[in-house]
């Protein structure tokens, strides 16, 4: 148990990510550390790679997590957990949602989504794959999926579950709580199982 | 920040503070244009009782509003990205010289690394060239206060004053502690005083000399500036720094000594002069240009800078380490992977234009917006983008230079925001001075890629009110264009047609391509019937691939896969529709086998 940290936020634009990022940065914050997030907006937006940087600890000063120092990667797409492999580090850790949207060369035929990322990245750090869409889908919401994936990567963090509870509770609109209370509880079962 | 700050604090972004500041310091009007990363200062600003906030058509618009309402006493922001004070910088460098009635902040957002902008200029330049005070926060804490105090600043000192942000201070969240809102002490009203507000020759120059008295003063004020600060470390090494690269270095050298700088213009010399005579080693630590380094090394103090700093680009802690050397951890390589840049979203209009555009190889001129991206391939239709409106004069200076060489064969392209912002001024320069180009006006009614800002063909303001929407293929006549067609770029053939005859007519032309950014919120609430491809019936042409919609996705087959689809013997693949469709339809006239149909009709 660590108190500070760095985590690494990255998928393709649309998925969800901000929202991820939100809800965790609320949940350190309740915990009483000092937290800073950093985003991108504008033209990387647009469908493309995208990434959110948070840190956390008694003092944060940079914004910005430097490679060889996420200490988690929360990815939301495989292809992507392996694009920011040089941030980690030895003792890092992956929670990766096993789901692949293809890029525009594979989409279009000119390319080929690479064959076993995530065994890639499996020998550099510790991967915990975990099938958000599946989870999304049997809460019945495939929105969710992001805070499927909050939920497993919340096991990783020095404080209990109920405090991420708490804070969606607070912040979430009550028509799409129950939900994402399900895919939370179901994304830390499916580490639980692992 | 303590414990109980922390519970009490707000989890703001820097451009969220901004607007918060700017709302506690009294501010009652705001105006600015869109533009990463500045765009949700006014987004949020506007969201406050008793302050008025629009969108102007560019930053110079924006900016000329802001100094009327300080000449008649009320607080004002303004806002823009570092180009936009490019097109601001004619009022900025007169308004040095007017100064101020209530306090004008102008708050600019760099962007080093341009991850989202076309060039990375270190605005810092323009403070000392309008002659003005520049702020410099290196956090949205900072951000809020610095701004409160950039009123006051401009007040007391009659001056406008710019605040400087990057994009890790506008787009990074972080605790800010609330405040109140205050007034101004300056009251409402016009006053007479063509001395200091008619700049005639005879009248600038004596303001001229002012200006010179108040940088002398503001000289003065900086040396006792709060934000201008030393942290004492280890005396070996010292580090004068402002901004994001001062948390940088905090994070790479926490035990040496720090000057920083919360205002970069003008320094505080006899600071800087005390500073460096206590440390070893002095160094200055900025992103980009050399802008202290500079000033430091005129004031005749030895220090390095940029020697090891790297001037373009962000800095982080890790390149700080680098660069004195002391970052010795490895890194895992990166991973060999295909590319994900940015695509135009499924069901964008604009698709439907650049594929058309490609089809009939014309040399585009184009411009800034999301259809930017109609430069990279498979749509692969753009050949220039400079600036904000320069679509329109570059395309006239090719037909000027080439005359019947590229007659028929240049087309500019402009988004309907862009257009107003400064296309309107190119396009009478056509008409004027006797140009025949083609001017394709790509109108979806919304301001894109800055995240769906109204503009003046939009018909709502930044307040949600409904307004008089500019009719923009009337205003093209008016003119004098003499062909204006406007068509919907979903239909790929319409399209094809206009451009056509837009080409082939002597004289200017002017076609409008007009549908709704499918990420409007009305758009997005429109129930769409999407499209779906009968696997069957595709023969694997790829056809459909060549518009580059993320919605169509080649799925690879063998022999034994094929047959079971009833593909063809020889077939490597299909396309296939994700649940990402909009239900545009542009790939179904594409598809010469039938394939593709919506979904619930023939086809599924």
């Amino acid at each position: 148990m660590r108190d500070s940290g760095n985590i690494l936020f990255c998928g393709v634009g649309g998925q969800g990510i901000l929202l991820a990022s939100e809800i965790t940065a609320h949940t350190l914050l309740a915990a009483g550390m000092d937290v800073k997030k950093s985003e991108v907006h504008g033209m990387a937006q647009r469908g493309g790679s995208v990434i959110a940087n948070l840190r956390y600890g008694p003092k944060v000063y940079s914004p910005l997590i430097d490679p060889g120092r996420a200490d988690i990667c929360l990815a939301f797409e495989k292809m992507e957990a392996a694009r920011y492999l040089p941030f980690l580090h030895g003792d890092s850790v992956v929670v990766v949602n096993t789901h692949a949207i293809p890029p525009p060369s594979v989409a279009t035929g000119k390319a080929a989504y690479p064959a076993g990322v995530l065994d890639v990245l499996a020998a550099k750090v510790r991967v915990i794959p975990v099938d958000a869409f599946a989870i999304a889908e049997s809460v019945g919401e495939i929105r969710a999926a992001n805070v499927a994936l909050v939920g497993a990567m919340s096991t990783l963090l020095p404080f209990d579950g109920d405090l991420f509870i708490e804070v969606m509770k607070k912040r979430l609109p009550a028509k799409i709580l129950d939900v994402n209370l399900a895919a939370f509880a179901q994304g830390r079962e499916a580490v639980a199982g692992t | 920040m303590t414990t109980q700050q922390q519970k009490d604090g707000l989890w703001l972004s820097g451009n969220e503070a901004i607007a918060l500041g700017a709302y506690e310091a009294g501010v009652r009007v705001a105006s600015g244009y869109p533009g990463t990363p500045s765009t949700e200062i006014l987004e949020n600003l506007v969201k406050h009782e008793g302050v008025y906030a629009e969108w102007a058509p560019n930053e110079k618009v924006g900016l000329e509003v802001a100094l009327g309402a300080s000449f008649a006493g009320a607080r004002v922001l303004a806002t823009m990205k570092h180009v936009g004070l490019n097109v601001a910088a004619d009022p900025l460098f007169t308004a040095s010289y007017t100064g101020v009635g209530g306090g004008l902040v102008v708050v600019n957002a760099d962007d080093p690394s341009m991850h989202s902008s076309q060039n990375e200029q270190d605005n810092r330049n323009y403070a000392l060239a309008a002659k003005i005070p520049m702020l410099e926060p290196s956090d949205p804490a900072e951000a809020k206060e610095f701004v409160k105090l950039a009123f006051a600043l401009s007040e007391e000192h009659d001056t406008p004053v710019l605040v400087r942000t990057t994009t890790r201070v506008a787009h990074v969240k972080g605790l800010v502690p609330r405040g109140e809102r205050g007034e101004s002490r300056v009251a409402p009203g016009l006053e007479k005083n063509p001395a200091k507000l008619v700049m005639l020759p005879v009248h600038a120059r004596a303001r001229r000399v002012a200006i010179a008295e108040r940088f002398d003063r503001l000289a003065a004020f900086a040396e006792a500036f709060e934000h201008n600060r030393v942290e004492w470390g280890r005396k070996k090494r010292g580090f004068i720094t402002s901004g994001v690269p001062y948390l940088h270095v905090k994070e790479a050298f926490p035990e040496d000594s720090v000057l920083k700088l919360g205002m970069v213009h003008p320094l505080p010399e006899a600071m800087i002069r005390a500073f460096a005579a206590e440390v070893d080693e002095l160094y200055i630590v900025e992103e980009l240009d050399p802008f202290i380094e500079t000033q430091v090394k005129a004031m005749g103090i030895a220090c390095t800078g940029k020697k090891i700093v790297p001037a373009i680009g962000e800095l982080s802690a890790r390149t700080l380490r680098a660069a004195f050397g002391t970052d010795a951890a490895d890194t895992f390589d990166a991973v060999d992977l295909p590319p994900r840049p940015p695509n135009m979203c499924p069901g964008c209009p604009h698709r439907g234009l650049f594929f058309n555009l490609n089809k009939l190889k014309v040399f585009v001129s184009g411009d800034i917006g999301c259809y930017t991206l109609g430069a990279l391939p498979p749509l692969a239709a753009m050949d220039t983008c400079v600036c904000m409106g320069a679509s329109i004069g570059v395309a006239h200076g090719i037909d000027k230079a080439l005359g019947r060489e590229a007659r028929g064969k240049v087309v500019a392209v402009i988004g309907d925001s862009t257009f107003f912002h400064s296309g309107i001024t190119g396009l009478a320069n056509i008409v004027y001075n006797k140009g025949v180009s083609t001017v394709v006006i790509l109108d979806n009614r919304i301001t894109g890629m800055t995240g769906h800002q109204p503009n003046p063909a939009s018909g709502a303001t930044l307040r949600g009110e409904p307004t008089h929407e500019i009719d923009i293929a009337a205003l093209c006549r008016a003119l004098g264009v003499g062909q204006v067609a406007t068509v919907n770029p979903h239909d790929l053939e319409a399209t094809e047609k206009a451009l056509r005859a837009a080409l082939d007519h002597d004289g200017p032309s002017v076609v409008i391509t007009k549908a709704p950014c499918v990420l409007i919120p009305a758009e997005k609430k429109r129930s769409k019937t999407p499209c779906v491809i009968a696997t069957g019936k595709c023969a694997g042409c790829t056809a459909c691939l060549r518009l580059g919609c993320p919605a169509i996705n080649w799925v690879t087959v063998d022999q034994r896969q094929a047959r079971a689809l009833g593909l063809g013997k020889k077939q490597k693949g299909y396309a296939k529709i994700s649940e990402m469709c909009n239900g545009c339809g542009q790939c179904v006239t594409l598809c010469k086998f039938g394939a593709i149909g919506k979904k619930g009709g023939d086809n599924a």
